[in-house]
């Protein structure tokens, strides 16, 4: 079942589809947004079948493909997918489904827009599926890039700053995981250190023996390089004006699968290739986790805008995964790779609650409210199942992730544990307060107009929320698939052990 | 029988979702669906408990829910979800189930008329539900797991009327309270995780006494009791109970008197081992209890709402089930809590009937119900004495084993301190029904234009029938029950050896003293009226203000969220703004004018757009390939 040749399909879908879309007059609204949701949907039922045929039991890469490149260089673009990266896959495509149902009633150049965004979404498959490592590199690119326009564009409350300062530190970040790169790719390529020939290919580079000192400093470019797209403190800022700038599709996409393009990186290749570097790493990649969780929270509680807080609260989620990163066992590692799929559904259903209020009301601010659950009342359900899954409610998925962290950093980093499990606090108090100052409380009869969720609107909600409510109940296969794409990481790590900086 | 307690758990749940998805237009229709389901799990408990009575051996089933295998010196997970069916659980879901159906039948005629009808019996669907997947868990993740969502439903319930800002704000309160106590309990669980592997409440009564590091399990016991703390509203996160009176009287029935806030009890008579084999522990559980017992009764005697002297009296009536298990009578504490959910539920629902028929919860403006209201009077009365402790109704039998186990156990201090609540507690409670049911009318201009009238029938006949119960209940821990049956409810729940009920006079006399003279003295000042009752707050002015500022508490707390919480917040968004940003900036500003010619570059015609990122691409294989050429160049 494993020569389904799925993945090209999923890929392409969404790049042909934006190529297509050139040819469109951009006055063919229907057939823009219609050709959009094909490609969507191709992506989403080829990435679910994938998601049901996978062998959990055989484990490993499947629905492998190679196609050689540039085999000069020992580049070609090989496709496949594991336990880990297979769940992204899909949180991509059910992200971009729900996404194009958010822009439905987009009048404003939505050919422009379904492109970039089409565009967008093909590179995240691309990093997601691609084994070898520069197609990895180049496909983050891809999906990096058309968010500049995207949000300068389309996006709004400072909208050209959130823009550039987006691009700016994604930039910075690439040309340090680049640097990574290459020096991977010298050393494997000379005879001394390395095969001999220089290749790109996950498979081959995984034979190599990197020495400890390369590992360490190879380690960190990708850390740094990496970590400025999950966000890691200090490198954390675009998050909260890209994401509350961008219109809301766009955030949805970002916190939902760009952040997690980072912590797949790190955990693929940082921890994949030098796991004692990683070692020597763990201790700051702790604390900075932690700082993460906690201090973003904080920063979160203090927020006005709602967009913003949703925002702050993508990064201190995060954090979560980063202290599954640092912890490096079998169950933190897996309620990492777990947590970028249950923040990326829970994230994107937020920011397309937030933006449904906000194309209606036209302001996020959260003084502005009250009382809205007598005028929305669906869109005030939803939110608080949203709210509950951010705040680790047991049912929704986000807890189980979390709990799974938990349970495998606390072994690891005790205190530092204990300080982000405070999290749960928190996250608490800033969810529910945003909550109730926004829907309940006296009606403000400035929103008695405002109509309730309904027709496409709902799609986001159906999907999203029964997503999170289905794995939150019965989470252990999704689980059992996820930690067998983690196991042969871990075990890389336990066969090469190394002490930390302190 | 573990099939059948999963379907008596899952019927509310099924009864919430049909409600929600497809019935909530047809209100009688959904009301009648919550309590088919919730008469079912009624039906089911009862033939369980009987069932275990007959043959105590434990039930225990459990599948996989969730593993990870583990890799290298750490441990993997294994989580499960199961069902335990025994003495301790059956008596629990069986009180849970019959309070809950009680309250959805009372509820038919309390909250007749209101727009959200539906959409409250959907949300007290979800709580039975919760509170039975609670009571049924074999290990301390799935009762985490349950145990918030009892807490979800509390939240939903205290803000049904969502629309009020006090309701909004005393739901989150709650909620947010009881997460302070779910970290540590958080914190616990995974520690324990840590340790043993296992959340399995049968694995780790074997283990736990076996383990050398006393310490740890100390602290670990400390983390997990202070989710007790917090559901079971103790003493410091006692704060959100009284404001979660917010909610639908019968939900304060329900969920924060007869049920829910048990489950902190529940709880500790569950992991009994662990508190238990740390001595230094149960001091502190039993001291936690006394202090909450005697602290909230004291606030109860100034308060007016009637709603809110029967909240602090739940908080002190708690205060003494933990001071039971504390002093290492899971027996006595269980016992209490079962007594108490039937007289406490009674209270309240009489309460609702009050305001119900007054639409007032000021008790200074009722009086002189009992000829117009007969049922609510007596019921409420019955309930009362029962809370008291008078010889021979449940609340008796209870309390005095409480005292007792306190005594035997050279708790002399704890002991007292149990007398002198239950004199505080008769007092309060007949402060009230001197105010609100005899003495005189209060003139119409005060009250309300309609005539106060008794409740329907939907609504009285749960009260007399849990007023029976209050009467009657206490006979399982009776010496005569023993005498009877030769068992007693000592013997069917405990820890270690059955304890057989005692009547000890050295106890029962002075309780039964302290109570008559609390009620004694009410009569004398609210029914006699021999001392003016302003006149008395007047002379202890300092006492009283602090009193009925509740210890000055919420204020502390408040001050905290501002200054720590909040301005935490603060300093750290400044962090971010000024310095993070004002770092950065300053970097960037070298690559601002690279900034500037990236905008000559924005013409606005996409397809140039297109070009540059295609462009990009192409010059990021050229760069590849030239440092590849360089490096085969070395």
């Amino acid at each position: 079942m494993n020569g389904l040749h799925l993945l090209p399909g999923i890929i392409l879908a969404p790049f042909v589809a934006a190529l297509i879309l050139l040819f469109i007059p951009s006055t063919a609204r229907n057939a823009i947004r219609g050709l959009a949701l094909a490609a969507a949907s191709c992506s989403l039922a080829l990435a679910t079948l994938a998601m049901f045929t996978y062998d959990n039991a055989a484990k490993g890469l499947q629905f492998v493909e190679h196609v050689p490149w540039l085999t000069t260089f020992g580049i070609s673009l090989d496709l496949g997918v594991d336990g880990l990266s297979l769940p992204l896959v899909l949180l991509t495509a059910i992200i971009l489904f729900a996404g194009v149902f958010v822009s439905w009633k987009l009048e404003n150049r939505a050919k422009e827009f379904f492109t970039y965004t089409l565009l967008l979404v093909g590179g995240v498959f691309g990093v997601f599926m691609s084994t070898d490592l520069f197609v990895l590199f180049m496909f983050i690119e891809i999906a990096v890039i058309p968010k500049y326009v995207l949000i300068s564009v389309w996006g709004s409350t400072r909208k050209d700053y959130a823009a550039m300062k987006y691009t700016l530190y994604l930039l910075s970040g690439s040309a340090i995981a680049f640097i990574g790169l290459f020096a991977v790719y010298t050393y494997v390529g000379s005879p001394h250190t390395g095969l001999g020939y220089g290749t790109f290919s996950l498979a081959e580079l995984a034979k190599v023996n990197f020495s400890p000192e390369f590992q360490k400093w190879a380690f960190l470019a990708m850390l740094v390089g990496f970590g400025v797209l999950v966000p890691i403190f200090p490198l954390h800022r675009w998050t909260p004006d890209g994401h509350s700038a961008a219109p809301t599709t766009i955030s949805m996409l970002l916190a939902g699968v760009i952040m997690k393009l980072g912590g797949y990186a790190i955990i693929r290749v940082g921890l994949g290739f030098f796991p004692m570097g990683a070692q020597y790493w763990a201790p700051v990649v702790a604390i900075l986790a932690a700082i993460n969780v906690i201090y973003i929270a904080f920063v979160a509680l203090v927020q006005k805008d709602m967009k913003f807080v949703v925002a702050n609260s993508s990064i201190s989620h995060m954090g979560f995964v980063l202290l599954g990163i640092a912890s490096m066992n079998a169950v933190s590692l897996s309620g990492a790779a777990a947590q970028m799929f249950a923040h990326g559904i829970m994230a994107a259903l937020f920011f397309a609650l937030v933006g449904q209020v906000y194309d209606k009301a036209h302001t996020r601010n959260i003084a502005d409210f009250g009382g809205l659950a007598k005028y929305m009342p669906r869109t005030s359900a939803a939110f608080l199942v949203v709210g509950l899954a951010s705040l680790g409610l047991p049912g929704l998925f986000n807890f189980v992730p979390e709990f799974t962290v938990f349970a495998g950093s606390i072994q690891r980093f005790t205190v530092i544990t204990i300080v982000s499990v405070f999290s749960v606090v928190v996250t608490a108090i800033y969810v529910l307060w945003v909550y109730q100052r926004v829907f309940f409380g006296p009606a403000n009869e400035r929103w008695a107009g405002l109509p309730d969720a309904k027709g496409v609107e709902l799609v986001p909600i159906v999907l999203l929320g029964g997503v999170l409510l289905v794995l939150g109940v019965w989470p252990g296969p999704f689980m059992d698939m996820v930690s067998g794409g983690i196991m042969p990481i871990v075990g890389r790590i336990v066969s090469a052990p190394m002490g930390g900086i302190f | 029988m573990s099939t059948l307690a999963i379907i008596l758990t899952v019927a509310p749940l099924a009864a919430y979702a049909v409600i929600v998805f497809f019935t909530s237009r047809w209100k009688a229709l959904s009301a009648g669906i919550a309590i088919a389901a919730t008469g079912t799990s009624l039906a089911l408990s009862i033939w369980l408990l009987l069932g275990m009575i007959g043959d105590p051996t434990p039930v225990h089933v459990s599948m996989s829910w969730l593993s990870i295998p583990h890799l290298g010196g750490i441990r993997g997970l294994d989580i499960s979800m199961g069902v335990l069916v025994d003495p301790l659980s059956s008596l629990m879901m069986t009180i849970v189930s019959f309070v809950a159906f009680l309250v959805m039948v009372y509820s038919l005629g309390y909250m007749k008329g209101d727009e959200g009808f539906s959409r409250y019996f959907a949300y007290l669907g979800l709580f039975t539900f919760s509170m039975l997947g609670l009571v049924i868990a074999d290990n301390y993740f799935q009762t985490f797991v349950f145990w918030e969502l009892v807490g979800l439903s509390s939240y939903l319930l205290i803000g049904f009327w969502r629309l009020k800002d006090s309701a909004a704000e005393a739901s989150k309160k709650a909620f947010v309270t009881n997460r302070w106590g779910d970290f540590g309990f958080l914190v616990g669980i995974l520690l324990l995780f840590t340790i043993f592997g296992t959340f399995d409440f049968a694995v780790l009564a074997k283990e736990i006494p076996a383990y050398e590091h006393l310490g740890l399990i100390a602290l670990i016991a400390v983390l997990v009791f202070t989710g007790p703390m917090g559901k079971s509203a103790q003493v410091p996160f006692h704060v959100w109970l009284p404001d979660a009176m917010e909610g639908p009287t019968p939900v304060s029935a329900l969920i924060h008197a007869a049920t829910m806030v048990a489950a902190g009890v529940y709880l500790v008579a569950r992991g009994f081992v662990l508190f238990q084999s740390v001595p230094q522990v149960m001091e502190l559980i039993a001291w936690i209890g006394g202090f909450t017992a005697i602290f909230a009764a004291l606030i109860a005697l100034v308060q007016r709402d009637i709603k809110r002297i029967l909240a602090y009296s739940t908080l002190s009536q708690l205060g003494y089930m933990f001071l039971a298990l504390g002093a290492g009578s899971m027996s006595a504490g269980m016992f209490h809590l079962t007594t108490h959910a039937f007289f406490k539920a009674l209270l309240f629902l009489g309460a609702g009937s009050v305001i119900h028929a007054l639409h007032e919860q000021d008790i200074f403006r009722m009086g002189g119900l009992s000829k117009k209201m007969p049922v609510t009077t007596w019921t409420f009365v019955i309930g009362s004495l029962s809370l008291a402790g008078l010889f021979p109704l449940a609340g008796f039998w209870s309390k005095d084993e409480i005292l007792l186990v306190a005594l035997r156990e050279g708790q002399t201090a704890l002991f007292v301190i149990g007398l002198v609540t239950a004199f505080l507690t008769a007092f309060y409670m007949f402060r009230l029904i001197f105010t609100v049911f005899f003495g005189e009318p209060v003139p119409a201009e005060h009250g309300h234009g309609h005539q106060a009238h008794e409740s329907p029938v939907s609504m009285t006949g749960p009260l007399v029938l849990l007023a029976l119960l209050s009467v009657v209940a206490g006979l399982v821990g009776s010496p005569w029950w023993q005498a009877w049956f030769g068992s007693s409810f000592g013997s069917f729940i405990f820890f270690g050896e059955p304890e057989a009920p005692h009547l000890d006079l050295a106890v029962a006399l002075p309780a039964t003293i302290v109570a008559v003279l609390g009620i004694g003295i009410a009569w004398l000042v609210y029914g006699k009226k021999l001392v003016r009752h302003e006149a008395l707050a007047e002379r202890f002015r300092p006492l009283h203000t602090l009193l009925l500022n509740k210890f000055y508490i919420d204020e502390f707390y408040a001050l905290v969220f501002k200054w720590v919480m909040m301005l935490g917040g603060r300093v750290f968004d400044w962090f971010d703004h000024r310095v993070i940003d004002g770092t950065f900036d300053g970097l960037g500003s070298a690559t601002r004018t690279s900034g500037g010619k990236l905008r000559l570059l924005q013409t606005g015609r996409l397809q140039s757009y297109a070009l540059v990122l295609f462009g990009a691409v192409a010059v990021a294989v050229v760069l590849v390939s030239t440092n590849l050429i360089g490096g085969f160049a070395k």
